[in-house]
Protein backbone atom coordinates (compact mmCIF):
# COMPACT_ATOMS: atom_id res chain seq x y z
CA UNK A 1 0.00 0.00 0.00
CA UNK A 2 1.71 3.26 -0.99
CA UNK A 3 1.72 6.17 1.44
CA UNK A 4 0.83 9.62 0.28
CA UNK A 5 1.68 12.46 2.68
CA UNK A 6 -1.00 15.14 2.93
CA UNK A 7 1.21 18.21 3.12
CA UNK A 8 2.73 17.73 -0.33
CA UNK A 9 1.26 18.86 -3.59
CA UNK A 10 1.10 16.38 -6.48
CA UNK A 11 1.18 16.53 -10.25
CA UNK A 12 -0.83 14.07 -12.30
CA UNK A 13 2.53 12.70 -13.45
CA UNK A 14 3.43 11.60 -9.89
CA UNK A 15 5.97 14.21 -8.87
CA UNK A 16 5.51 15.87 -5.49
CA UNK A 17 6.47 19.43 -4.54
CA UNK A 18 7.14 20.70 -1.01
CA UNK A 19 7.36 24.40 -0.13
CA UNK A 20 10.18 24.79 2.39
CA UNK A 21 10.41 27.44 5.09
CA UNK A 22 12.99 29.42 3.11
CA UNK A 23 10.63 29.67 0.15
CA UNK A 24 12.47 27.10 -1.97
CA UNK A 25 10.49 24.16 -3.45
CA UNK A 26 11.78 20.57 -3.16
CA UNK A 27 10.72 18.05 -5.84
CA UNK A 28 10.67 14.25 -5.88
CA UNK A 29 8.48 11.37 -7.05
CA UNK A 30 5.68 9.66 -5.19
CA UNK A 31 5.70 6.27 -3.51
CA UNK A 32 3.26 5.05 -6.16
CA UNK A 33 5.65 6.17 -8.91
CA UNK A 34 8.75 4.53 -7.38
CA UNK A 35 6.88 1.25 -6.98
CA UNK A 36 5.72 1.34 -10.59
CA UNK A 37 9.25 2.05 -11.83
CA UNK A 38 10.98 -0.78 -9.95
CA UNK A 39 14.57 -0.54 -8.71
CA UNK A 40 16.07 2.84 -9.61
CA UNK A 41 19.62 2.51 -10.92
CA UNK A 42 20.50 6.03 -11.99
CA UNK A 43 19.06 9.55 -11.72
CA UNK A 44 20.05 12.26 -14.19
CA UNK A 45 19.60 15.52 -12.29
CA UNK A 46 19.36 19.05 -13.71
CA UNK A 47 22.40 21.31 -13.65
CA UNK A 48 22.75 23.67 -10.73
CA UNK A 49 21.69 27.14 -11.79
CA UNK A 50 19.73 25.97 -14.82
CA UNK A 51 16.28 27.34 -15.58
CA UNK A 52 13.31 24.98 -15.46
CA UNK A 53 9.77 25.58 -16.65
CA UNK A 54 6.45 24.30 -15.39
CA UNK A 55 5.50 21.01 -17.01
CA UNK A 56 8.86 20.51 -18.75
CA UNK A 57 11.36 17.70 -18.28
CA UNK A 58 13.85 18.57 -15.54
CA UNK A 59 15.33 15.18 -14.61
CA UNK A 60 15.35 11.55 -15.77
CA UNK A 61 15.00 8.46 -13.60
CA UNK A 62 16.46 5.24 -15.02
CA UNK A 63 15.08 2.11 -13.44
CA UNK A 64 15.63 -1.54 -14.29
CA UNK A 65 12.55 -1.25 -16.51
CA UNK A 66 12.81 2.05 -18.37
CA UNK A 67 13.83 5.70 -18.40
CA UNK A 68 11.16 8.08 -17.09
CA UNK A 69 11.08 11.85 -17.44
CA UNK A 70 10.53 13.91 -14.31
CA UNK A 71 8.68 17.16 -14.91
CA UNK A 72 9.18 20.37 -12.99
CA UNK A 73 6.00 21.43 -11.22
CA UNK A 74 6.85 25.12 -11.57
CA UNK A 75 9.17 27.65 -13.18
CA UNK A 76 12.39 28.80 -11.54
CA UNK A 77 16.09 28.07 -11.20
CA UNK A 78 17.66 24.94 -9.77
CA UNK A 79 19.37 25.86 -6.49
CA UNK A 80 20.19 22.37 -5.20
CA UNK A 81 20.38 18.77 -6.47
CA UNK A 82 20.60 15.61 -4.38
CA UNK A 83 24.15 14.44 -5.12
CA UNK A 84 23.71 11.49 -2.76
CA UNK A 85 21.56 9.85 -5.46
CA UNK A 86 24.69 9.33 -7.57
CA UNK A 87 26.03 6.67 -5.19
CA UNK A 88 22.68 5.69 -3.73
CA UNK A 89 19.89 5.91 -6.34
CA UNK A 90 17.94 3.34 -4.33
CA UNK A 91 16.96 6.15 -1.91
CA UNK A 92 14.29 7.02 -4.46
CA UNK A 93 12.71 3.60 -3.82
CA UNK A 94 13.29 3.34 -0.07
CA UNK A 95 12.49 6.93 0.97
CA UNK A 96 10.79 8.78 -1.93
CA UNK A 97 9.59 11.68 0.23
CA UNK A 98 12.76 12.07 2.34
CA UNK A 99 16.25 10.94 1.28
CA UNK A 100 14.97 10.37 -2.26
CA UNK A 101 14.39 14.09 -2.97
CA UNK A 102 15.77 15.11 -6.37
CA UNK A 103 16.16 18.87 -6.79
CA UNK A 104 15.14 22.22 -5.33
CA UNK A 105 13.82 25.22 -7.22
CA UNK A 106 13.86 28.88 -6.33
CA UNK A 107 10.68 29.90 -8.00
CA UNK A 108 10.06 32.81 -10.28
CA UNK A 109 7.89 35.27 -8.45
CA UNK A 110 5.45 37.22 -10.54
CA UNK B 1 -6.30 -16.30 -20.22
CA UNK B 2 -2.71 -16.66 -18.94
CA UNK B 3 -1.32 -20.03 -17.97
CA UNK B 4 -0.05 -20.62 -14.44
CA UNK B 5 2.77 -22.85 -13.30
CA UNK B 6 2.28 -25.32 -10.41
CA UNK B 7 4.03 -22.73 -8.19
CA UNK B 8 1.70 -19.81 -8.92
CA UNK B 9 0.22 -19.67 -5.40
CA UNK B 10 3.70 -19.83 -3.88
CA UNK B 11 4.75 -16.76 -5.87
CA UNK B 12 1.78 -14.81 -4.61
CA UNK B 13 2.65 -15.89 -1.04
CA UNK B 14 6.22 -14.73 -1.48
CA UNK B 15 5.06 -11.26 -2.50
CA UNK B 16 5.73 -11.60 -6.23
CA UNK B 17 4.98 -8.79 -8.65
CA UNK B 18 3.44 -10.85 -11.46
CA UNK B 19 3.63 -10.06 -15.16
CA UNK B 20 2.26 -11.59 -18.32
CA UNK B 21 5.06 -13.43 -20.09
CA UNK B 22 4.22 -15.01 -23.47
CA UNK B 23 0.93 -16.38 -22.24
CA UNK B 24 2.05 -17.15 -18.66
CA UNK B 25 1.61 -15.28 -15.34
CA UNK B 26 5.15 -15.16 -14.02
CA UNK B 27 6.99 -13.42 -11.17
CA UNK B 28 8.95 -10.39 -12.37
CA UNK B 29 10.43 -9.97 -8.90
CA UNK B 30 9.54 -10.52 -5.24
CA UNK B 31 10.34 -7.01 -4.01
CA UNK B 32 13.69 -6.07 -5.53
CA UNK B 33 15.13 -7.29 -8.81
CA UNK B 34 18.53 -5.87 -7.79
CA UNK B 35 18.60 -7.73 -4.48
CA UNK B 36 17.62 -10.97 -6.22
CA UNK B 37 20.39 -10.56 -8.78
CA UNK B 38 22.99 -10.05 -6.05
CA UNK B 39 21.73 -12.99 -3.99
CA UNK B 40 22.39 -15.31 -6.95
CA UNK B 41 25.89 -13.90 -7.45
CA UNK B 42 26.74 -14.17 -3.74
CA UNK B 43 24.58 -16.90 -2.26
CA UNK B 44 21.73 -18.99 -3.73
CA UNK B 45 18.44 -18.26 -5.47
CA UNK B 46 15.67 -20.39 -7.00
CA UNK B 47 13.77 -19.69 -10.22
CA UNK B 48 10.48 -21.22 -11.33
CA UNK B 49 11.13 -22.06 -14.98
CA UNK B 50 8.15 -24.39 -15.44
CA UNK B 51 7.00 -22.29 -18.38
CA UNK B 52 9.85 -23.67 -20.53
CA UNK B 53 9.01 -26.20 -23.27
CA UNK B 54 10.11 -29.76 -22.43
CA UNK B 55 9.98 -32.30 -25.27
CA UNK B 56 11.02 -35.97 -25.25
CA UNK B 57 12.28 -37.51 -28.49
CA UNK B 58 12.36 -41.30 -28.45
CA UNK B 59 12.53 -44.28 -30.80
CA UNK B 60 15.21 -46.17 -32.73
CA UNK B 61 15.72 -43.29 -35.16
CA UNK B 62 15.57 -40.48 -32.61
CA UNK B 63 19.31 -39.83 -32.73
CA UNK B 64 19.36 -39.83 -36.53
CA UNK B 65 16.49 -37.32 -36.51
CA UNK B 66 18.15 -34.99 -34.00
CA UNK B 67 21.47 -35.09 -35.86
CA UNK B 68 19.58 -33.74 -38.82
CA UNK B 69 17.45 -31.27 -36.87
CA UNK B 70 20.11 -29.47 -34.81
CA UNK B 71 23.23 -27.50 -35.75
CA UNK B 72 25.19 -29.05 -32.89
CA UNK B 73 25.72 -32.81 -33.05
CA UNK B 74 24.04 -35.08 -30.48
CA UNK B 75 26.31 -37.81 -31.87
CA UNK B 76 28.99 -36.20 -29.69
CA UNK B 77 27.09 -37.31 -26.57
CA UNK B 78 28.74 -40.68 -26.07
CA UNK B 79 26.85 -41.96 -23.07
CA UNK B 80 23.60 -41.12 -21.26
CA UNK B 81 23.87 -38.43 -18.60
CA UNK B 82 25.32 -35.62 -20.73
CA UNK B 83 23.71 -32.64 -22.42
CA UNK B 84 24.66 -30.03 -24.99
CA UNK B 85 23.45 -26.60 -26.12
CA UNK B 86 22.35 -26.09 -29.72
CA UNK B 87 20.49 -23.73 -31.99
CA UNK B 88 17.73 -25.19 -34.20
CA UNK B 89 17.86 -23.67 -37.68
CA UNK B 90 15.58 -23.20 -40.64
CA UNK B 91 16.71 -23.89 -44.23
CA UNK B 92 18.20 -20.40 -44.55
CA UNK B 93 20.36 -20.87 -41.45
CA UNK B 94 18.13 -18.60 -39.37
CA UNK B 95 17.62 -19.54 -35.73
CA UNK B 96 14.20 -20.94 -34.86
CA UNK B 97 15.15 -21.43 -31.19
CA UNK B 98 18.05 -22.31 -28.90
CA UNK B 99 17.77 -25.30 -26.60
CA UNK B 100 19.56 -27.82 -24.41
CA UNK B 101 19.35 -31.49 -25.41
CA UNK B 102 19.93 -34.28 -22.86
CA UNK B 103 20.96 -37.80 -23.87
CA UNK B 104 19.06 -40.23 -21.63
CA UNK B 105 18.90 -44.01 -21.32
CA UNK B 106 15.56 -43.91 -23.11
CA UNK B 107 16.12 -41.35 -25.88
CA UNK B 108 16.58 -37.59 -25.68
CA UNK B 109 14.98 -34.65 -23.89
CA UNK B 110 14.98 -31.12 -25.29
CA UNK B 111 14.32 -27.99 -23.25
CA UNK B 112 13.40 -25.03 -25.42
CA UNK B 113 12.04 -21.53 -24.87
CA UNK B 114 8.50 -20.81 -23.78
CA UNK B 115 7.78 -18.06 -26.32
CA UNK B 116 8.58 -20.33 -29.27
CA UNK B 117 6.69 -23.40 -28.05
CA UNK B 118 4.14 -23.67 -30.88
CA UNK B 119 6.65 -23.01 -33.63
CA UNK B 120 9.15 -25.46 -32.08
CA UNK B 121 6.64 -28.31 -31.72
CA UNK B 122 5.32 -27.84 -35.24
CA UNK B 123 8.82 -27.70 -36.71
CA UNK B 124 10.03 -30.76 -34.79
CA UNK B 125 6.97 -32.86 -35.61
CA UNK B 126 7.07 -31.92 -39.27
CA UNK B 127 10.74 -32.79 -39.58
CA UNK B 128 10.44 -36.00 -37.56
CA UNK B 129 7.70 -37.13 -39.94
CA UNK B 130 9.93 -36.36 -42.92
CA UNK B 131 12.71 -38.57 -41.53
CA UNK B 132 10.92 -41.53 -39.97
CA UNK B 133 7.68 -43.27 -39.15
CA UNK B 134 6.00 -41.97 -35.94
CA UNK B 135 7.13 -44.94 -33.84
CA UNK B 136 10.74 -44.54 -34.96
CA UNK B 137 11.15 -40.88 -33.98
CA UNK B 138 8.47 -39.82 -31.55
CA UNK B 139 8.20 -36.18 -30.47
CA UNK B 140 6.22 -35.73 -27.25
CA UNK B 141 5.79 -32.64 -25.10
CA UNK B 142 6.05 -33.21 -21.33
CA UNK B 143 3.70 -30.53 -20.10
CA UNK B 144 3.12 -32.39 -16.82
CA UNK B 145 6.66 -31.65 -15.60
CA UNK B 146 7.63 -28.64 -13.52
CA UNK B 147 11.12 -27.14 -13.72
CA UNK B 148 13.18 -25.19 -11.19
CA UNK B 149 16.67 -23.71 -11.34
CA UNK B 150 18.77 -23.26 -8.19
CA UNK B 151 21.75 -21.03 -8.90
CA UNK B 152 24.60 -19.40 -7.02
CA UNK B 153 27.88 -20.32 -5.33
CA UNK B 154 25.96 -21.92 -2.44
CA UNK B 155 23.21 -23.47 -4.55
CA UNK B 156 24.38 -27.09 -4.39
CA UNK B 157 25.38 -26.89 -0.76
CA UNK B 158 21.92 -25.66 0.23
CA UNK B 159 19.77 -27.66 -2.19
CA UNK B 160 21.33 -31.11 -2.06
CA UNK B 161 19.68 -32.07 1.23
CA UNK B 162 16.23 -31.53 -0.32
CA UNK B 163 16.79 -33.85 -3.28
CA UNK B 164 15.77 -37.54 -3.33
CA UNK B 165 18.55 -39.58 -1.72
CA UNK B 166 19.31 -41.55 -4.89
CA UNK B 167 20.03 -38.25 -6.69
CA UNK B 168 21.53 -36.24 -3.84
CA UNK B 169 24.59 -38.45 -3.58
CA UNK B 170 25.47 -37.98 -7.24
CA UNK B 171 24.76 -34.29 -7.79
CA UNK B 172 27.98 -32.86 -6.31
CA UNK B 173 30.03 -35.06 -8.63
CA UNK B 174 28.33 -33.82 -11.78
CA UNK B 175 30.45 -31.82 -14.19
CA UNK B 176 28.76 -28.93 -15.98
CA UNK B 177 26.24 -30.30 -18.52
CA UNK B 178 26.08 -33.69 -16.84
CA UNK B 179 22.85 -34.89 -15.24
CA UNK B 180 21.26 -37.70 -13.22
CA UNK B 181 17.77 -39.15 -13.31
CA UNK B 182 15.58 -41.15 -10.95
CA UNK B 183 11.82 -41.57 -10.42
CA UNK B 184 10.74 -39.01 -13.01
CA UNK B 185 13.26 -36.43 -11.69
CA UNK B 186 16.07 -35.13 -13.89
CA UNK B 187 18.72 -32.97 -12.23
CA UNK B 188 21.41 -31.33 -14.36
CA UNK B 189 24.40 -29.15 -13.58
CA UNK B 190 23.31 -26.45 -15.98
CA UNK B 191 22.00 -22.92 -15.73
CA UNK B 192 21.43 -19.54 -17.31
CA UNK B 193 23.14 -17.27 -14.79
CA UNK B 194 26.90 -17.84 -15.10
CA UNK B 195 26.99 -19.28 -11.57
CA UNK B 196 27.24 -22.88 -10.38
CA UNK B 197 23.89 -24.55 -9.89
CA UNK B 198 21.38 -27.13 -10.98
CA UNK B 199 18.22 -27.25 -13.03
CA UNK B 200 15.58 -29.78 -11.99
CA UNK B 201 12.68 -31.29 -13.90
CA UNK B 202 10.13 -33.15 -11.78
CA UNK B 203 6.46 -34.14 -11.70
CA UNK B 204 4.32 -31.03 -11.23
CA UNK B 205 2.61 -32.42 -8.13
CA UNK B 206 5.95 -32.52 -6.28
CA UNK B 207 7.03 -28.99 -7.20
CA UNK B 208 5.33 -27.11 -4.36
CA UNK B 209 6.87 -29.22 -1.62
CA UNK B 210 10.34 -28.94 -3.18
CA UNK B 211 9.97 -25.16 -3.55
CA UNK B 212 8.97 -24.76 0.09
CA UNK B 213 11.84 -27.00 1.23
CA UNK B 214 14.35 -24.96 -0.75
CA UNK B 215 13.04 -21.69 0.67
CA UNK B 216 13.25 -23.18 4.18
CA UNK B 217 16.97 -23.75 3.50
CA UNK B 218 17.41 -20.01 2.98
CA UNK B 219 17.36 -20.09 -0.82
CA UNK B 220 15.68 -16.89 -2.03
CA UNK B 221 13.02 -16.87 -4.77
CA UNK B 222 14.25 -14.97 -7.85
CA UNK B 223 12.10 -13.53 -10.66
CA UNK B 224 12.40 -12.98 -14.39
CA UNK B 225 13.81 -9.47 -14.00
CA UNK B 226 16.96 -10.73 -12.29
CA UNK B 227 17.07 -13.74 -14.64
CA UNK B 228 17.60 -11.31 -17.50
CA UNK B 229 20.33 -9.23 -15.84
CA UNK B 230 22.15 -12.38 -14.68
CA UNK B 231 22.19 -14.04 -18.10
CA UNK B 232 23.39 -10.88 -19.84
CA UNK B 233 26.29 -10.38 -17.40
CA UNK B 234 27.16 -14.05 -18.09
CA UNK B 235 27.27 -13.43 -21.85
CA UNK B 236 24.25 -15.62 -22.67
CA UNK B 237 21.90 -14.78 -25.55
CA UNK B 238 18.16 -14.35 -25.15
CA UNK B 239 16.13 -15.72 -28.05
CA UNK B 240 13.76 -13.17 -29.49
CA UNK B 241 16.05 -10.27 -28.56
CA UNK B 242 19.65 -11.18 -29.43
CA UNK B 243 18.68 -13.61 -32.17
CA UNK B 244 15.66 -14.77 -34.17
CA UNK B 245 14.81 -16.44 -37.46
CA UNK B 246 16.40 -13.59 -39.41
CA UNK B 247 19.82 -14.11 -37.80
CA UNK B 248 22.23 -17.04 -38.19
CA UNK B 249 24.47 -18.53 -35.48
CA UNK B 250 27.45 -16.84 -37.17
CA UNK B 251 25.76 -13.48 -36.67
CA UNK B 252 24.80 -14.31 -33.08
CA UNK B 253 28.12 -15.26 -31.46
CA UNK B 254 27.05 -18.93 -31.69
CA UNK B 255 29.49 -20.15 -34.34
CA UNK B 256 30.96 -22.44 -31.66
CA UNK B 257 27.67 -24.36 -31.39
CA UNK B 258 27.77 -25.46 -35.03
CA UNK B 259 29.35 -28.92 -35.39
CA UNK B 260 30.80 -28.82 -38.91
CA UNK B 261 32.50 -32.22 -38.45
CA UNK B 262 31.75 -34.84 -39.59
CA UNK B 263 31.34 -33.07 -42.95
CA UNK B 264 28.88 -35.75 -44.12
CA UNK B 265 26.33 -34.81 -41.45
CA UNK B 266 23.50 -33.07 -43.24
CA UNK B 267 21.65 -30.81 -40.82
CA UNK B 268 18.93 -28.27 -41.61
CA UNK B 269 20.56 -24.96 -42.53
CA UNK B 270 24.01 -26.46 -43.22
CA UNK B 271 24.38 -25.35 -46.83
CA UNK B 272 23.11 -21.81 -46.08
CA UNK B 273 25.66 -21.53 -43.25
CA UNK B 274 28.46 -22.87 -45.45
CA UNK B 275 27.68 -20.16 -48.01
CA UNK B 276 27.67 -17.54 -45.31
CA UNK B 277 30.93 -18.82 -43.85
CA UNK B 278 32.64 -18.36 -47.22
CA UNK B 279 31.85 -14.64 -47.17
CA UNK B 280 34.28 -12.53 -45.19
CA UNK B 281 32.09 -9.73 -43.99
CA UNK B 282 28.91 -10.04 -41.96
CA UNK B 283 27.22 -8.51 -38.97
CA UNK B 284 28.24 -9.96 -35.63
CA UNK B 285 26.86 -9.98 -32.12
CA UNK B 286 29.27 -8.62 -29.54
CA UNK B 287 29.33 -7.05 -26.08
CA UNK B 288 29.11 -3.34 -25.38
CA UNK B 289 29.95 -1.42 -22.21
CA UNK B 290 29.28 2.23 -21.51
CA UNK B 291 32.29 4.31 -20.56
CA UNK B 292 30.07 7.02 -19.06
CA UNK B 293 27.12 6.84 -16.70
CA UNK B 294 23.89 5.60 -18.16
CA UNK B 295 21.84 2.61 -19.17
CA UNK B 296 22.03 1.05 -22.61
CA UNK B 297 18.77 -0.37 -24.00
CA UNK B 298 17.69 -2.42 -27.00
CA UNK B 299 17.34 -0.73 -30.39
CA UNK B 300 19.69 2.14 -29.48
CA UNK B 301 22.05 2.86 -32.34
CA UNK B 302 25.77 2.11 -32.13
CA UNK B 303 27.90 4.72 -33.93
CA UNK B 304 31.49 4.68 -35.06
CA UNK B 305 33.17 7.56 -36.92
CA UNK B 306 29.81 9.29 -37.21
CA UNK B 307 28.27 6.34 -39.04
CA UNK B 308 25.77 3.79 -37.83
CA UNK B 309 27.68 0.58 -37.07
CA UNK B 310 24.71 -1.34 -35.71
CA UNK B 311 22.23 -1.49 -32.85
CA UNK B 312 21.89 -2.73 -29.30
CA UNK B 313 19.92 -5.99 -29.03
CA UNK B 314 19.80 -6.29 -25.22
CA UNK B 315 20.84 -3.73 -22.62
CA UNK B 316 20.80 -3.49 -18.85
CA UNK B 317 22.34 -1.68 -15.94
CA UNK B 318 24.69 -4.34 -14.57
CA UNK B 319 24.08 -4.73 -10.83
CA UNK B 320 27.47 -6.42 -10.38
CA UNK B 321 29.52 -3.94 -12.40
CA UNK B 322 27.34 -0.87 -11.76
CA UNK B 323 27.46 0.31 -15.34
CA UNK B 324 25.47 -0.04 -18.54
CA UNK B 325 26.25 -3.21 -20.52
CA UNK B 326 24.59 -5.05 -23.39
CA UNK B 327 24.90 -6.94 -26.62
CA UNK B 328 24.98 -5.21 -30.00
CA UNK B 329 24.90 -6.50 -33.55
CA UNK B 330 27.41 -4.53 -35.61
CA UNK B 331 29.08 -4.58 -39.01
CA UNK B 332 32.82 -4.17 -39.28
CA UNK B 333 35.10 -4.39 -36.24
CA UNK B 334 33.54 -5.97 -33.20
CA UNK B 335 36.04 -4.45 -30.75
CA UNK B 336 37.06 -0.94 -29.91
CA UNK B 337 35.66 2.49 -29.13
CA UNK B 338 32.21 3.50 -30.28
CA UNK B 339 29.24 5.62 -29.19
CA UNK B 340 25.67 4.76 -28.31
CA UNK B 341 22.83 7.17 -29.10
CA UNK B 342 20.87 7.38 -25.86
CA UNK B 343 17.85 9.68 -25.97
CA UNK B 344 19.54 12.11 -28.33
CA UNK B 345 22.90 12.10 -26.58
CA UNK B 346 26.06 10.43 -27.88
CA UNK B 347 27.50 8.32 -25.04
CA UNK B 348 31.03 6.89 -25.13
CA UNK B 349 31.13 3.09 -25.18
CA UNK B 350 33.38 0.17 -26.04
CA UNK B 351 32.79 -3.14 -27.83
CA UNK B 352 34.13 -6.09 -25.84
CA UNK B 353 34.10 -9.88 -25.88
CA UNK B 354 31.49 -11.30 -23.48
CA UNK B 355 31.06 -12.56 -20.81
CA UNK B 356 31.13 -9.54 -18.55
CA UNK B 357 31.09 -11.40 -15.21
CA UNK B 358 32.35 -14.81 -14.14
CA UNK B 359 32.27 -16.12 -10.55
CA UNK B 360 31.01 -12.71 -9.46
CA UNK B 361 33.94 -10.80 -10.96
CA UNK B 362 34.49 -8.57 -13.99
CA UNK B 363 36.26 -10.56 -16.72
CA UNK B 364 36.15 -8.54 -19.92
CA UNK B 365 39.03 -6.42 -21.24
Amino acid sequence: MSETPEELRYLASHEWARLEEDGVVTVGISDFAQEALGDVVYVELPELGSEVHAGEEAAVVESVKAASDIYSPLAGSVVAVNDALEEGPDAVNSDPYGEGWMFKIDRVRS
Amino acid sequence: MSRKTPLFDEHAKAGARLVEFHGWEMPLHYGSQLDEHLVVRENAGVFDVSHMTIVDVTGPRAEEFLRQLLANDVGRLKAPGVALYSPMLNEKGGIIDDLVVYKRDSGFRLVANCATRDRDLEWMSMNAAAVAAPADAKVEERAELAMLAVQGPRALEKAVAELPAVIAGKVSNLEPFQFVEADEWLVARTGYTGEDGIELMLPAEQAVSLWRALLARGIRPVGLGARDTLRLEAGLNLYGQDMDESTSPLQSALGWTVAWEPSEREFIGRSALENERRQRSRVRLTGIVLEERGVVRRDQQVMRDEEVAGAVTSGIFSPTLKRGIGFARVGGLRRGECQVEIRGRSVRARLVKPPFVRNGKKVFE
